[in-house]
């Protein structure tokens, strides 16, 4: 058993380093690995390195770490193996936040280039209340089917909301669809240390919860019996997992299939227990959107594809691959 | 160890359980019965704190469960509930596991020696061991309960609530489970309350029983207190009769089904009776209810046929099981529908009688042999036992007979016989007093259980004078044949 977690996290660990390797190093221009610290020698590879890459590949990695992490918790939580971190309706309050400044071409003095990112936080915010109350009302306790339904309502209703600003607009048309598809190119570090607070709490508290969501598994009923507070600790995942999501679409749009598919594929090779499967989704997020953003800015250079086709494009046949092998087996 | 008091409530503001109060003592096994929507599941949230009464106490070793925090409460008893199917596969050791997340605490919560024993101990009992490292959805459903099952036992709390524990599991896994929870409530001192759909498995299995009707205690004690007939009928509102377990002092009960096979009444007569080379048969066209002292399918139970076949005096009494087996068989009789007697009398000379009655009619067969006569008060004196020489007497009534009519019966045509032996003036040699019958005699008693119920079968009721004469009639004929054939 400690063998093969040994095996899981070193081979998760070494795919991650990997692809930051190839993220940074690949690209118009090769750039040499002593570029890192070397910046006598070769200083234009070296500002390259550190103003371009290296921040497009942390970004690239924190929103699908963030995504995989909460869609692990979320498919745990309401023990659906469809939902991802978009089923609550957050990310839709997100998008909504940050093409409304699009949209009404806001840019407040004090956030400047900022405020798009701070509108879709604040959208996901408002969101996120709002349907925690309206579950809270219709049910106390919080059942999976009542998030999962509320989910569907908020979601659908934001959607047309998006779907009615994009058809409204005319000259933004372009940036809005290019959001909306997702990107995490020309961000620079600022966009990084936006997301990194929020992936540091959401991260935390779920860590905090992990346990939880093993026991939760087998019915609230069961949990309760278990010593869980049930609602509580949904409070808790349900708020650690849109404070990932929120903050990761804020920056980065609304980046489909890592937060469904990463946790699918780390649960079918090690396994359930979220004490590994956490950490192990984060990981892999963060690897597959690297590797993802590294196809989708080189395959048809110097053109860029959105990151959210490639993601479906990479991650679909992976995930069929191992899907097949595992019903095989 | 668990007492509830007077608790009452529901969900939201429809009540659903009024006034329900019970004890469980430590050891002890109980068992929920009630007919579908009568409260069982809701008392069962309430006790675990998953629902909260509107008025009442839960007390557990007499703190109130809410006094209790929920780890403690989960220290103290374990609820498993009816099993939901779960979205992702986990393995059989991973499911157990989680039974120990009580008793892991702190930041670090490591796993300690005792959780490992605890897990160990809990699939070593449920026997589901050999499976550790499966995946959950490769198992059967029996093997998936047994693991939940062993789950909750990881869970090392004294008190255990389970909510339908067999359900749609085979009978051999119901019987696993519930022999291994039985186990551990009788030598460990586990407590245990679980509802039950199948009366007769939690009478077998509880100590006691409560029975609820419409979210009330409708009766409540030991399993013969609460499964009596009336009482199952009037709250699962469907025709049951109860009886006893064939090995533990348990009542049982069988639905009685509301369907009429034929209207038109059935009737048996002596031509049913067919005679062969060694045997003389009785075989009817439907399956007679049957009280016999019979070599082949004695006891209690419903047959066809008939059948007193005739054995040589050299006969080998210790093969007799296999050897009666085998000549049903070979003589086209049913071995699961068929009663068999045997004598050393010839049954060609069988007394057949029919005697027409106010209820139906009756029918006596008798062959004797009282060569061998004793007379039952000095048996005692005897100490060679000699198996030749035999009584075999059949009455099959055209009637409907209760258990008490059927055990009458045998009283009516055994003192009907044993007068038939005083006036042919048979005596047991040794005693030289009248003989009462011979030391293996059997009687049939046989009732079509159709037409005119009857209570009753004493000497004095209309079906009792009938067996009289007709046995002593056909009893003493049957001895005066005997008498002249030995004379010959």
């Amino acid at each position: 058993m400690k063998k093969k977690m040994f095996l899981a996290y070193g081979s998760t660990f070494l795919l991650l380093l990997v692809s930051i390797w190839l993220g940074i190093s690949v690209g118009t221009v090769d750039i040499p690995f002593s570029a890192l610290w070397d910046q006598e020698s070769n200083p234009r590879a070296y500002s390259i390195l550190w103003n371009i890459r290296m921040p497009r590949v942390m970004l690239a990695g924190l929103v699908g770490a963030s995504l995989a992490i909460a869609g692990a918790a979320f498919q745990g939580l309401l023990r659906n193996p469809l939902a991802d971190p978009y089923t609550i309706g957050v990310s839709s309050g997100a998008s909504v936040g940050a093409i409304s400044t699009i949209f009404f071409g806001i840019s407040l003095p004090m956030l400047g280039s900022y405020t798009l990112a701070m509108f879709g936080i604040l959208g996901a915010f408002i969101t996120l209340l709002v349907v925690i109350t309206f579950a809270r009302l219709v049910d106390k306790s919080m059942k999976m089917e009542t998030l999962i339904l509320t989910g569907v309502i908020f979601s659908s209703f934001l959607s047309s909301c998006i779907s009615l600003l994009t058809a409204l607009s005319h000259e933004e048309l372009k940036a809005v669809v290019g959001w909306l598809l997702g990107s995490v190119a020309m961000r620079g570090w600022s966009y990084v240390y936006i997301l990194v607070p929020f992936l540091i709490l959401g991260s935390a508290i779920l860590w905090f919860n992990r346990r939880e969501l093993n026991v939760m598994m087998y019915g609230d009923e069961r949990a309760t019996s278990l010593g869980v507070n049930v609602v509580r600790r949904k409070y808790a995942v349900l708020i650690g997992g849109s404070v990932l999501t929120g903050a990761a679409v804020s920056v980065s749009g609304t980046i489909g299939f890592v937060g469904l598919v990463v946790p699918h594929i780390t649960r079918m090779v090690w396994g359930t227990d979220h004490r590994h499967l956490l950490p192990l989704s984060f990981l892999n997020g963060a690897t597959l959107l690297i590797v993802c953003d590294l196809v989708s800015r080189t395959i048809v250079a110097p053109q860029e594809l959105p990151i959210g086709v490639v993601t479906a494009f990479i991650g679909a046949p992976v995930f069929a691959y191992i899907f097949f092998k595992q019903r095989r087996k | 160890m668990l007492k509830v008091e007077h608790i009452s409530g529901g969900y939201h503001q429809t009540p659903i359980i009024h006034d329900v109060s019970f004890q469980v003592n430590q050891g002890e096994f109980l068992g929920i019965l009630g007919p579908n929507g009568c409260g069982k599941s809701t008392l069962i949230k309430m006790i675990s704190g998953i629902l909260k009464p509107s008025s009442g106490t839960v007390a557990i070793d007499d703190v109130p469960i809410e006094k209790l925090s929920s780890r403690e409460l989960a220290k103290k008893m374990t609820v498993l509930p009816q099993i939901q199917s779960n979205a992702f596969s986990t393995t059989v050791r991973e499911t157990v596991e989680i039974g120990r997340y009580p008793h892991q605490s702190g930041f670090f919560s490591s796993w300690s020696e005792e959780d490992e024993k605890a897990v160990q101990k809990a699939m070593e009992l449920t026997d589901v061991l050999k499976y550790a490292d499966k995946n959950l959805e490769f198992l059967s459903g029996g093997e998936r309960q047994r693991v939940f099952i062993a789950q909750a036992l990881a869970q090392s709390s004294r008190l255990l609530i389970l909510d339908e524990p067999t359900n749609h599991l085979d009978i051999a896994h119901q019987k696993q489970i519930l022999d291994m929870i039985r186990r551990e409530v009788t030598e460990n001192g586990l407590t245990v309350v679980a509802v039950f759909h199948d009366i007769n498995l939690a009478s077998l299995y509880c100590d006691h029983l409560l029975l609820m009707e419409a979210g009330r205690v409708r009766a409540y004690g030991e399993p013969h207190e609460v499964i009596i007939d009336r009482q199952i009928m009037e709250v699962y509102d469907a025709r049951i009769s109860t009886q006893a377990h064939p090995e533990k002092p348990k009542p049982q009960m069988s639905i009685l089904p509301d369907f009429d096979e034929q209207t038109k009444e059935k009737m048996v007569s002596l031509s049913n009776i067919q005679k062969g080379d060694d045997y003389i048969a009785f075989i009817a066209d439907f399956p007679l209810k049957v009280l016999s002292s019979a070599v082949h399918n004695a006891g209690l139970g419903w047959y066809r046929a008939f059948i007193n076949r005739t054995v040589p005096p050299e006969y080998d009494i210790e093969n007799v099981k296999n050897e009666f087996l085998h000549y049903i068989v070979h003589h086209g009789f049913s071995p699961t529908n068929t009663v068999g007697m045997m004598t050393a009398v010839d049954t060609k000379k069988a007394v057949m009688k029919e005697y027409p009655a106010s209820f139906g009619s009756l029918i006596v067969i008798v062959t004797a042999g009282v060569g061998n006569a004793i007379d039952v008060s000095h048996a005692y004196e005897r100490k060679a036992f000699q198996p030749i020489g035999t009584i075999n007497t059949w009455v099959v009534i055209n009637g409907k007979l209760s258990d008490e009519a059927f055990v009458q019966g045998m009283m009516t045509a055994t003192e009907a016989k044993s007068k038939a032996l005083q006036s042919e003036n048979v005596m047991d040699k040794l005693s030289n007093t009248i003989a009462t019958g011979t030391p293996t005699d059997s009687l049939l008693i046989a009732a079509t259980q159709q037409g005119e119920y009857m209570q009753y079968a004493g000497p004095l009721t209309e079906v009792g004078k009938m067996i009289g004469k007709g046995v002593y009639e056909a009893t003493v004929e049957a001895i005066q044949i005997y008498k002249r054939e030995m004379e010959q």
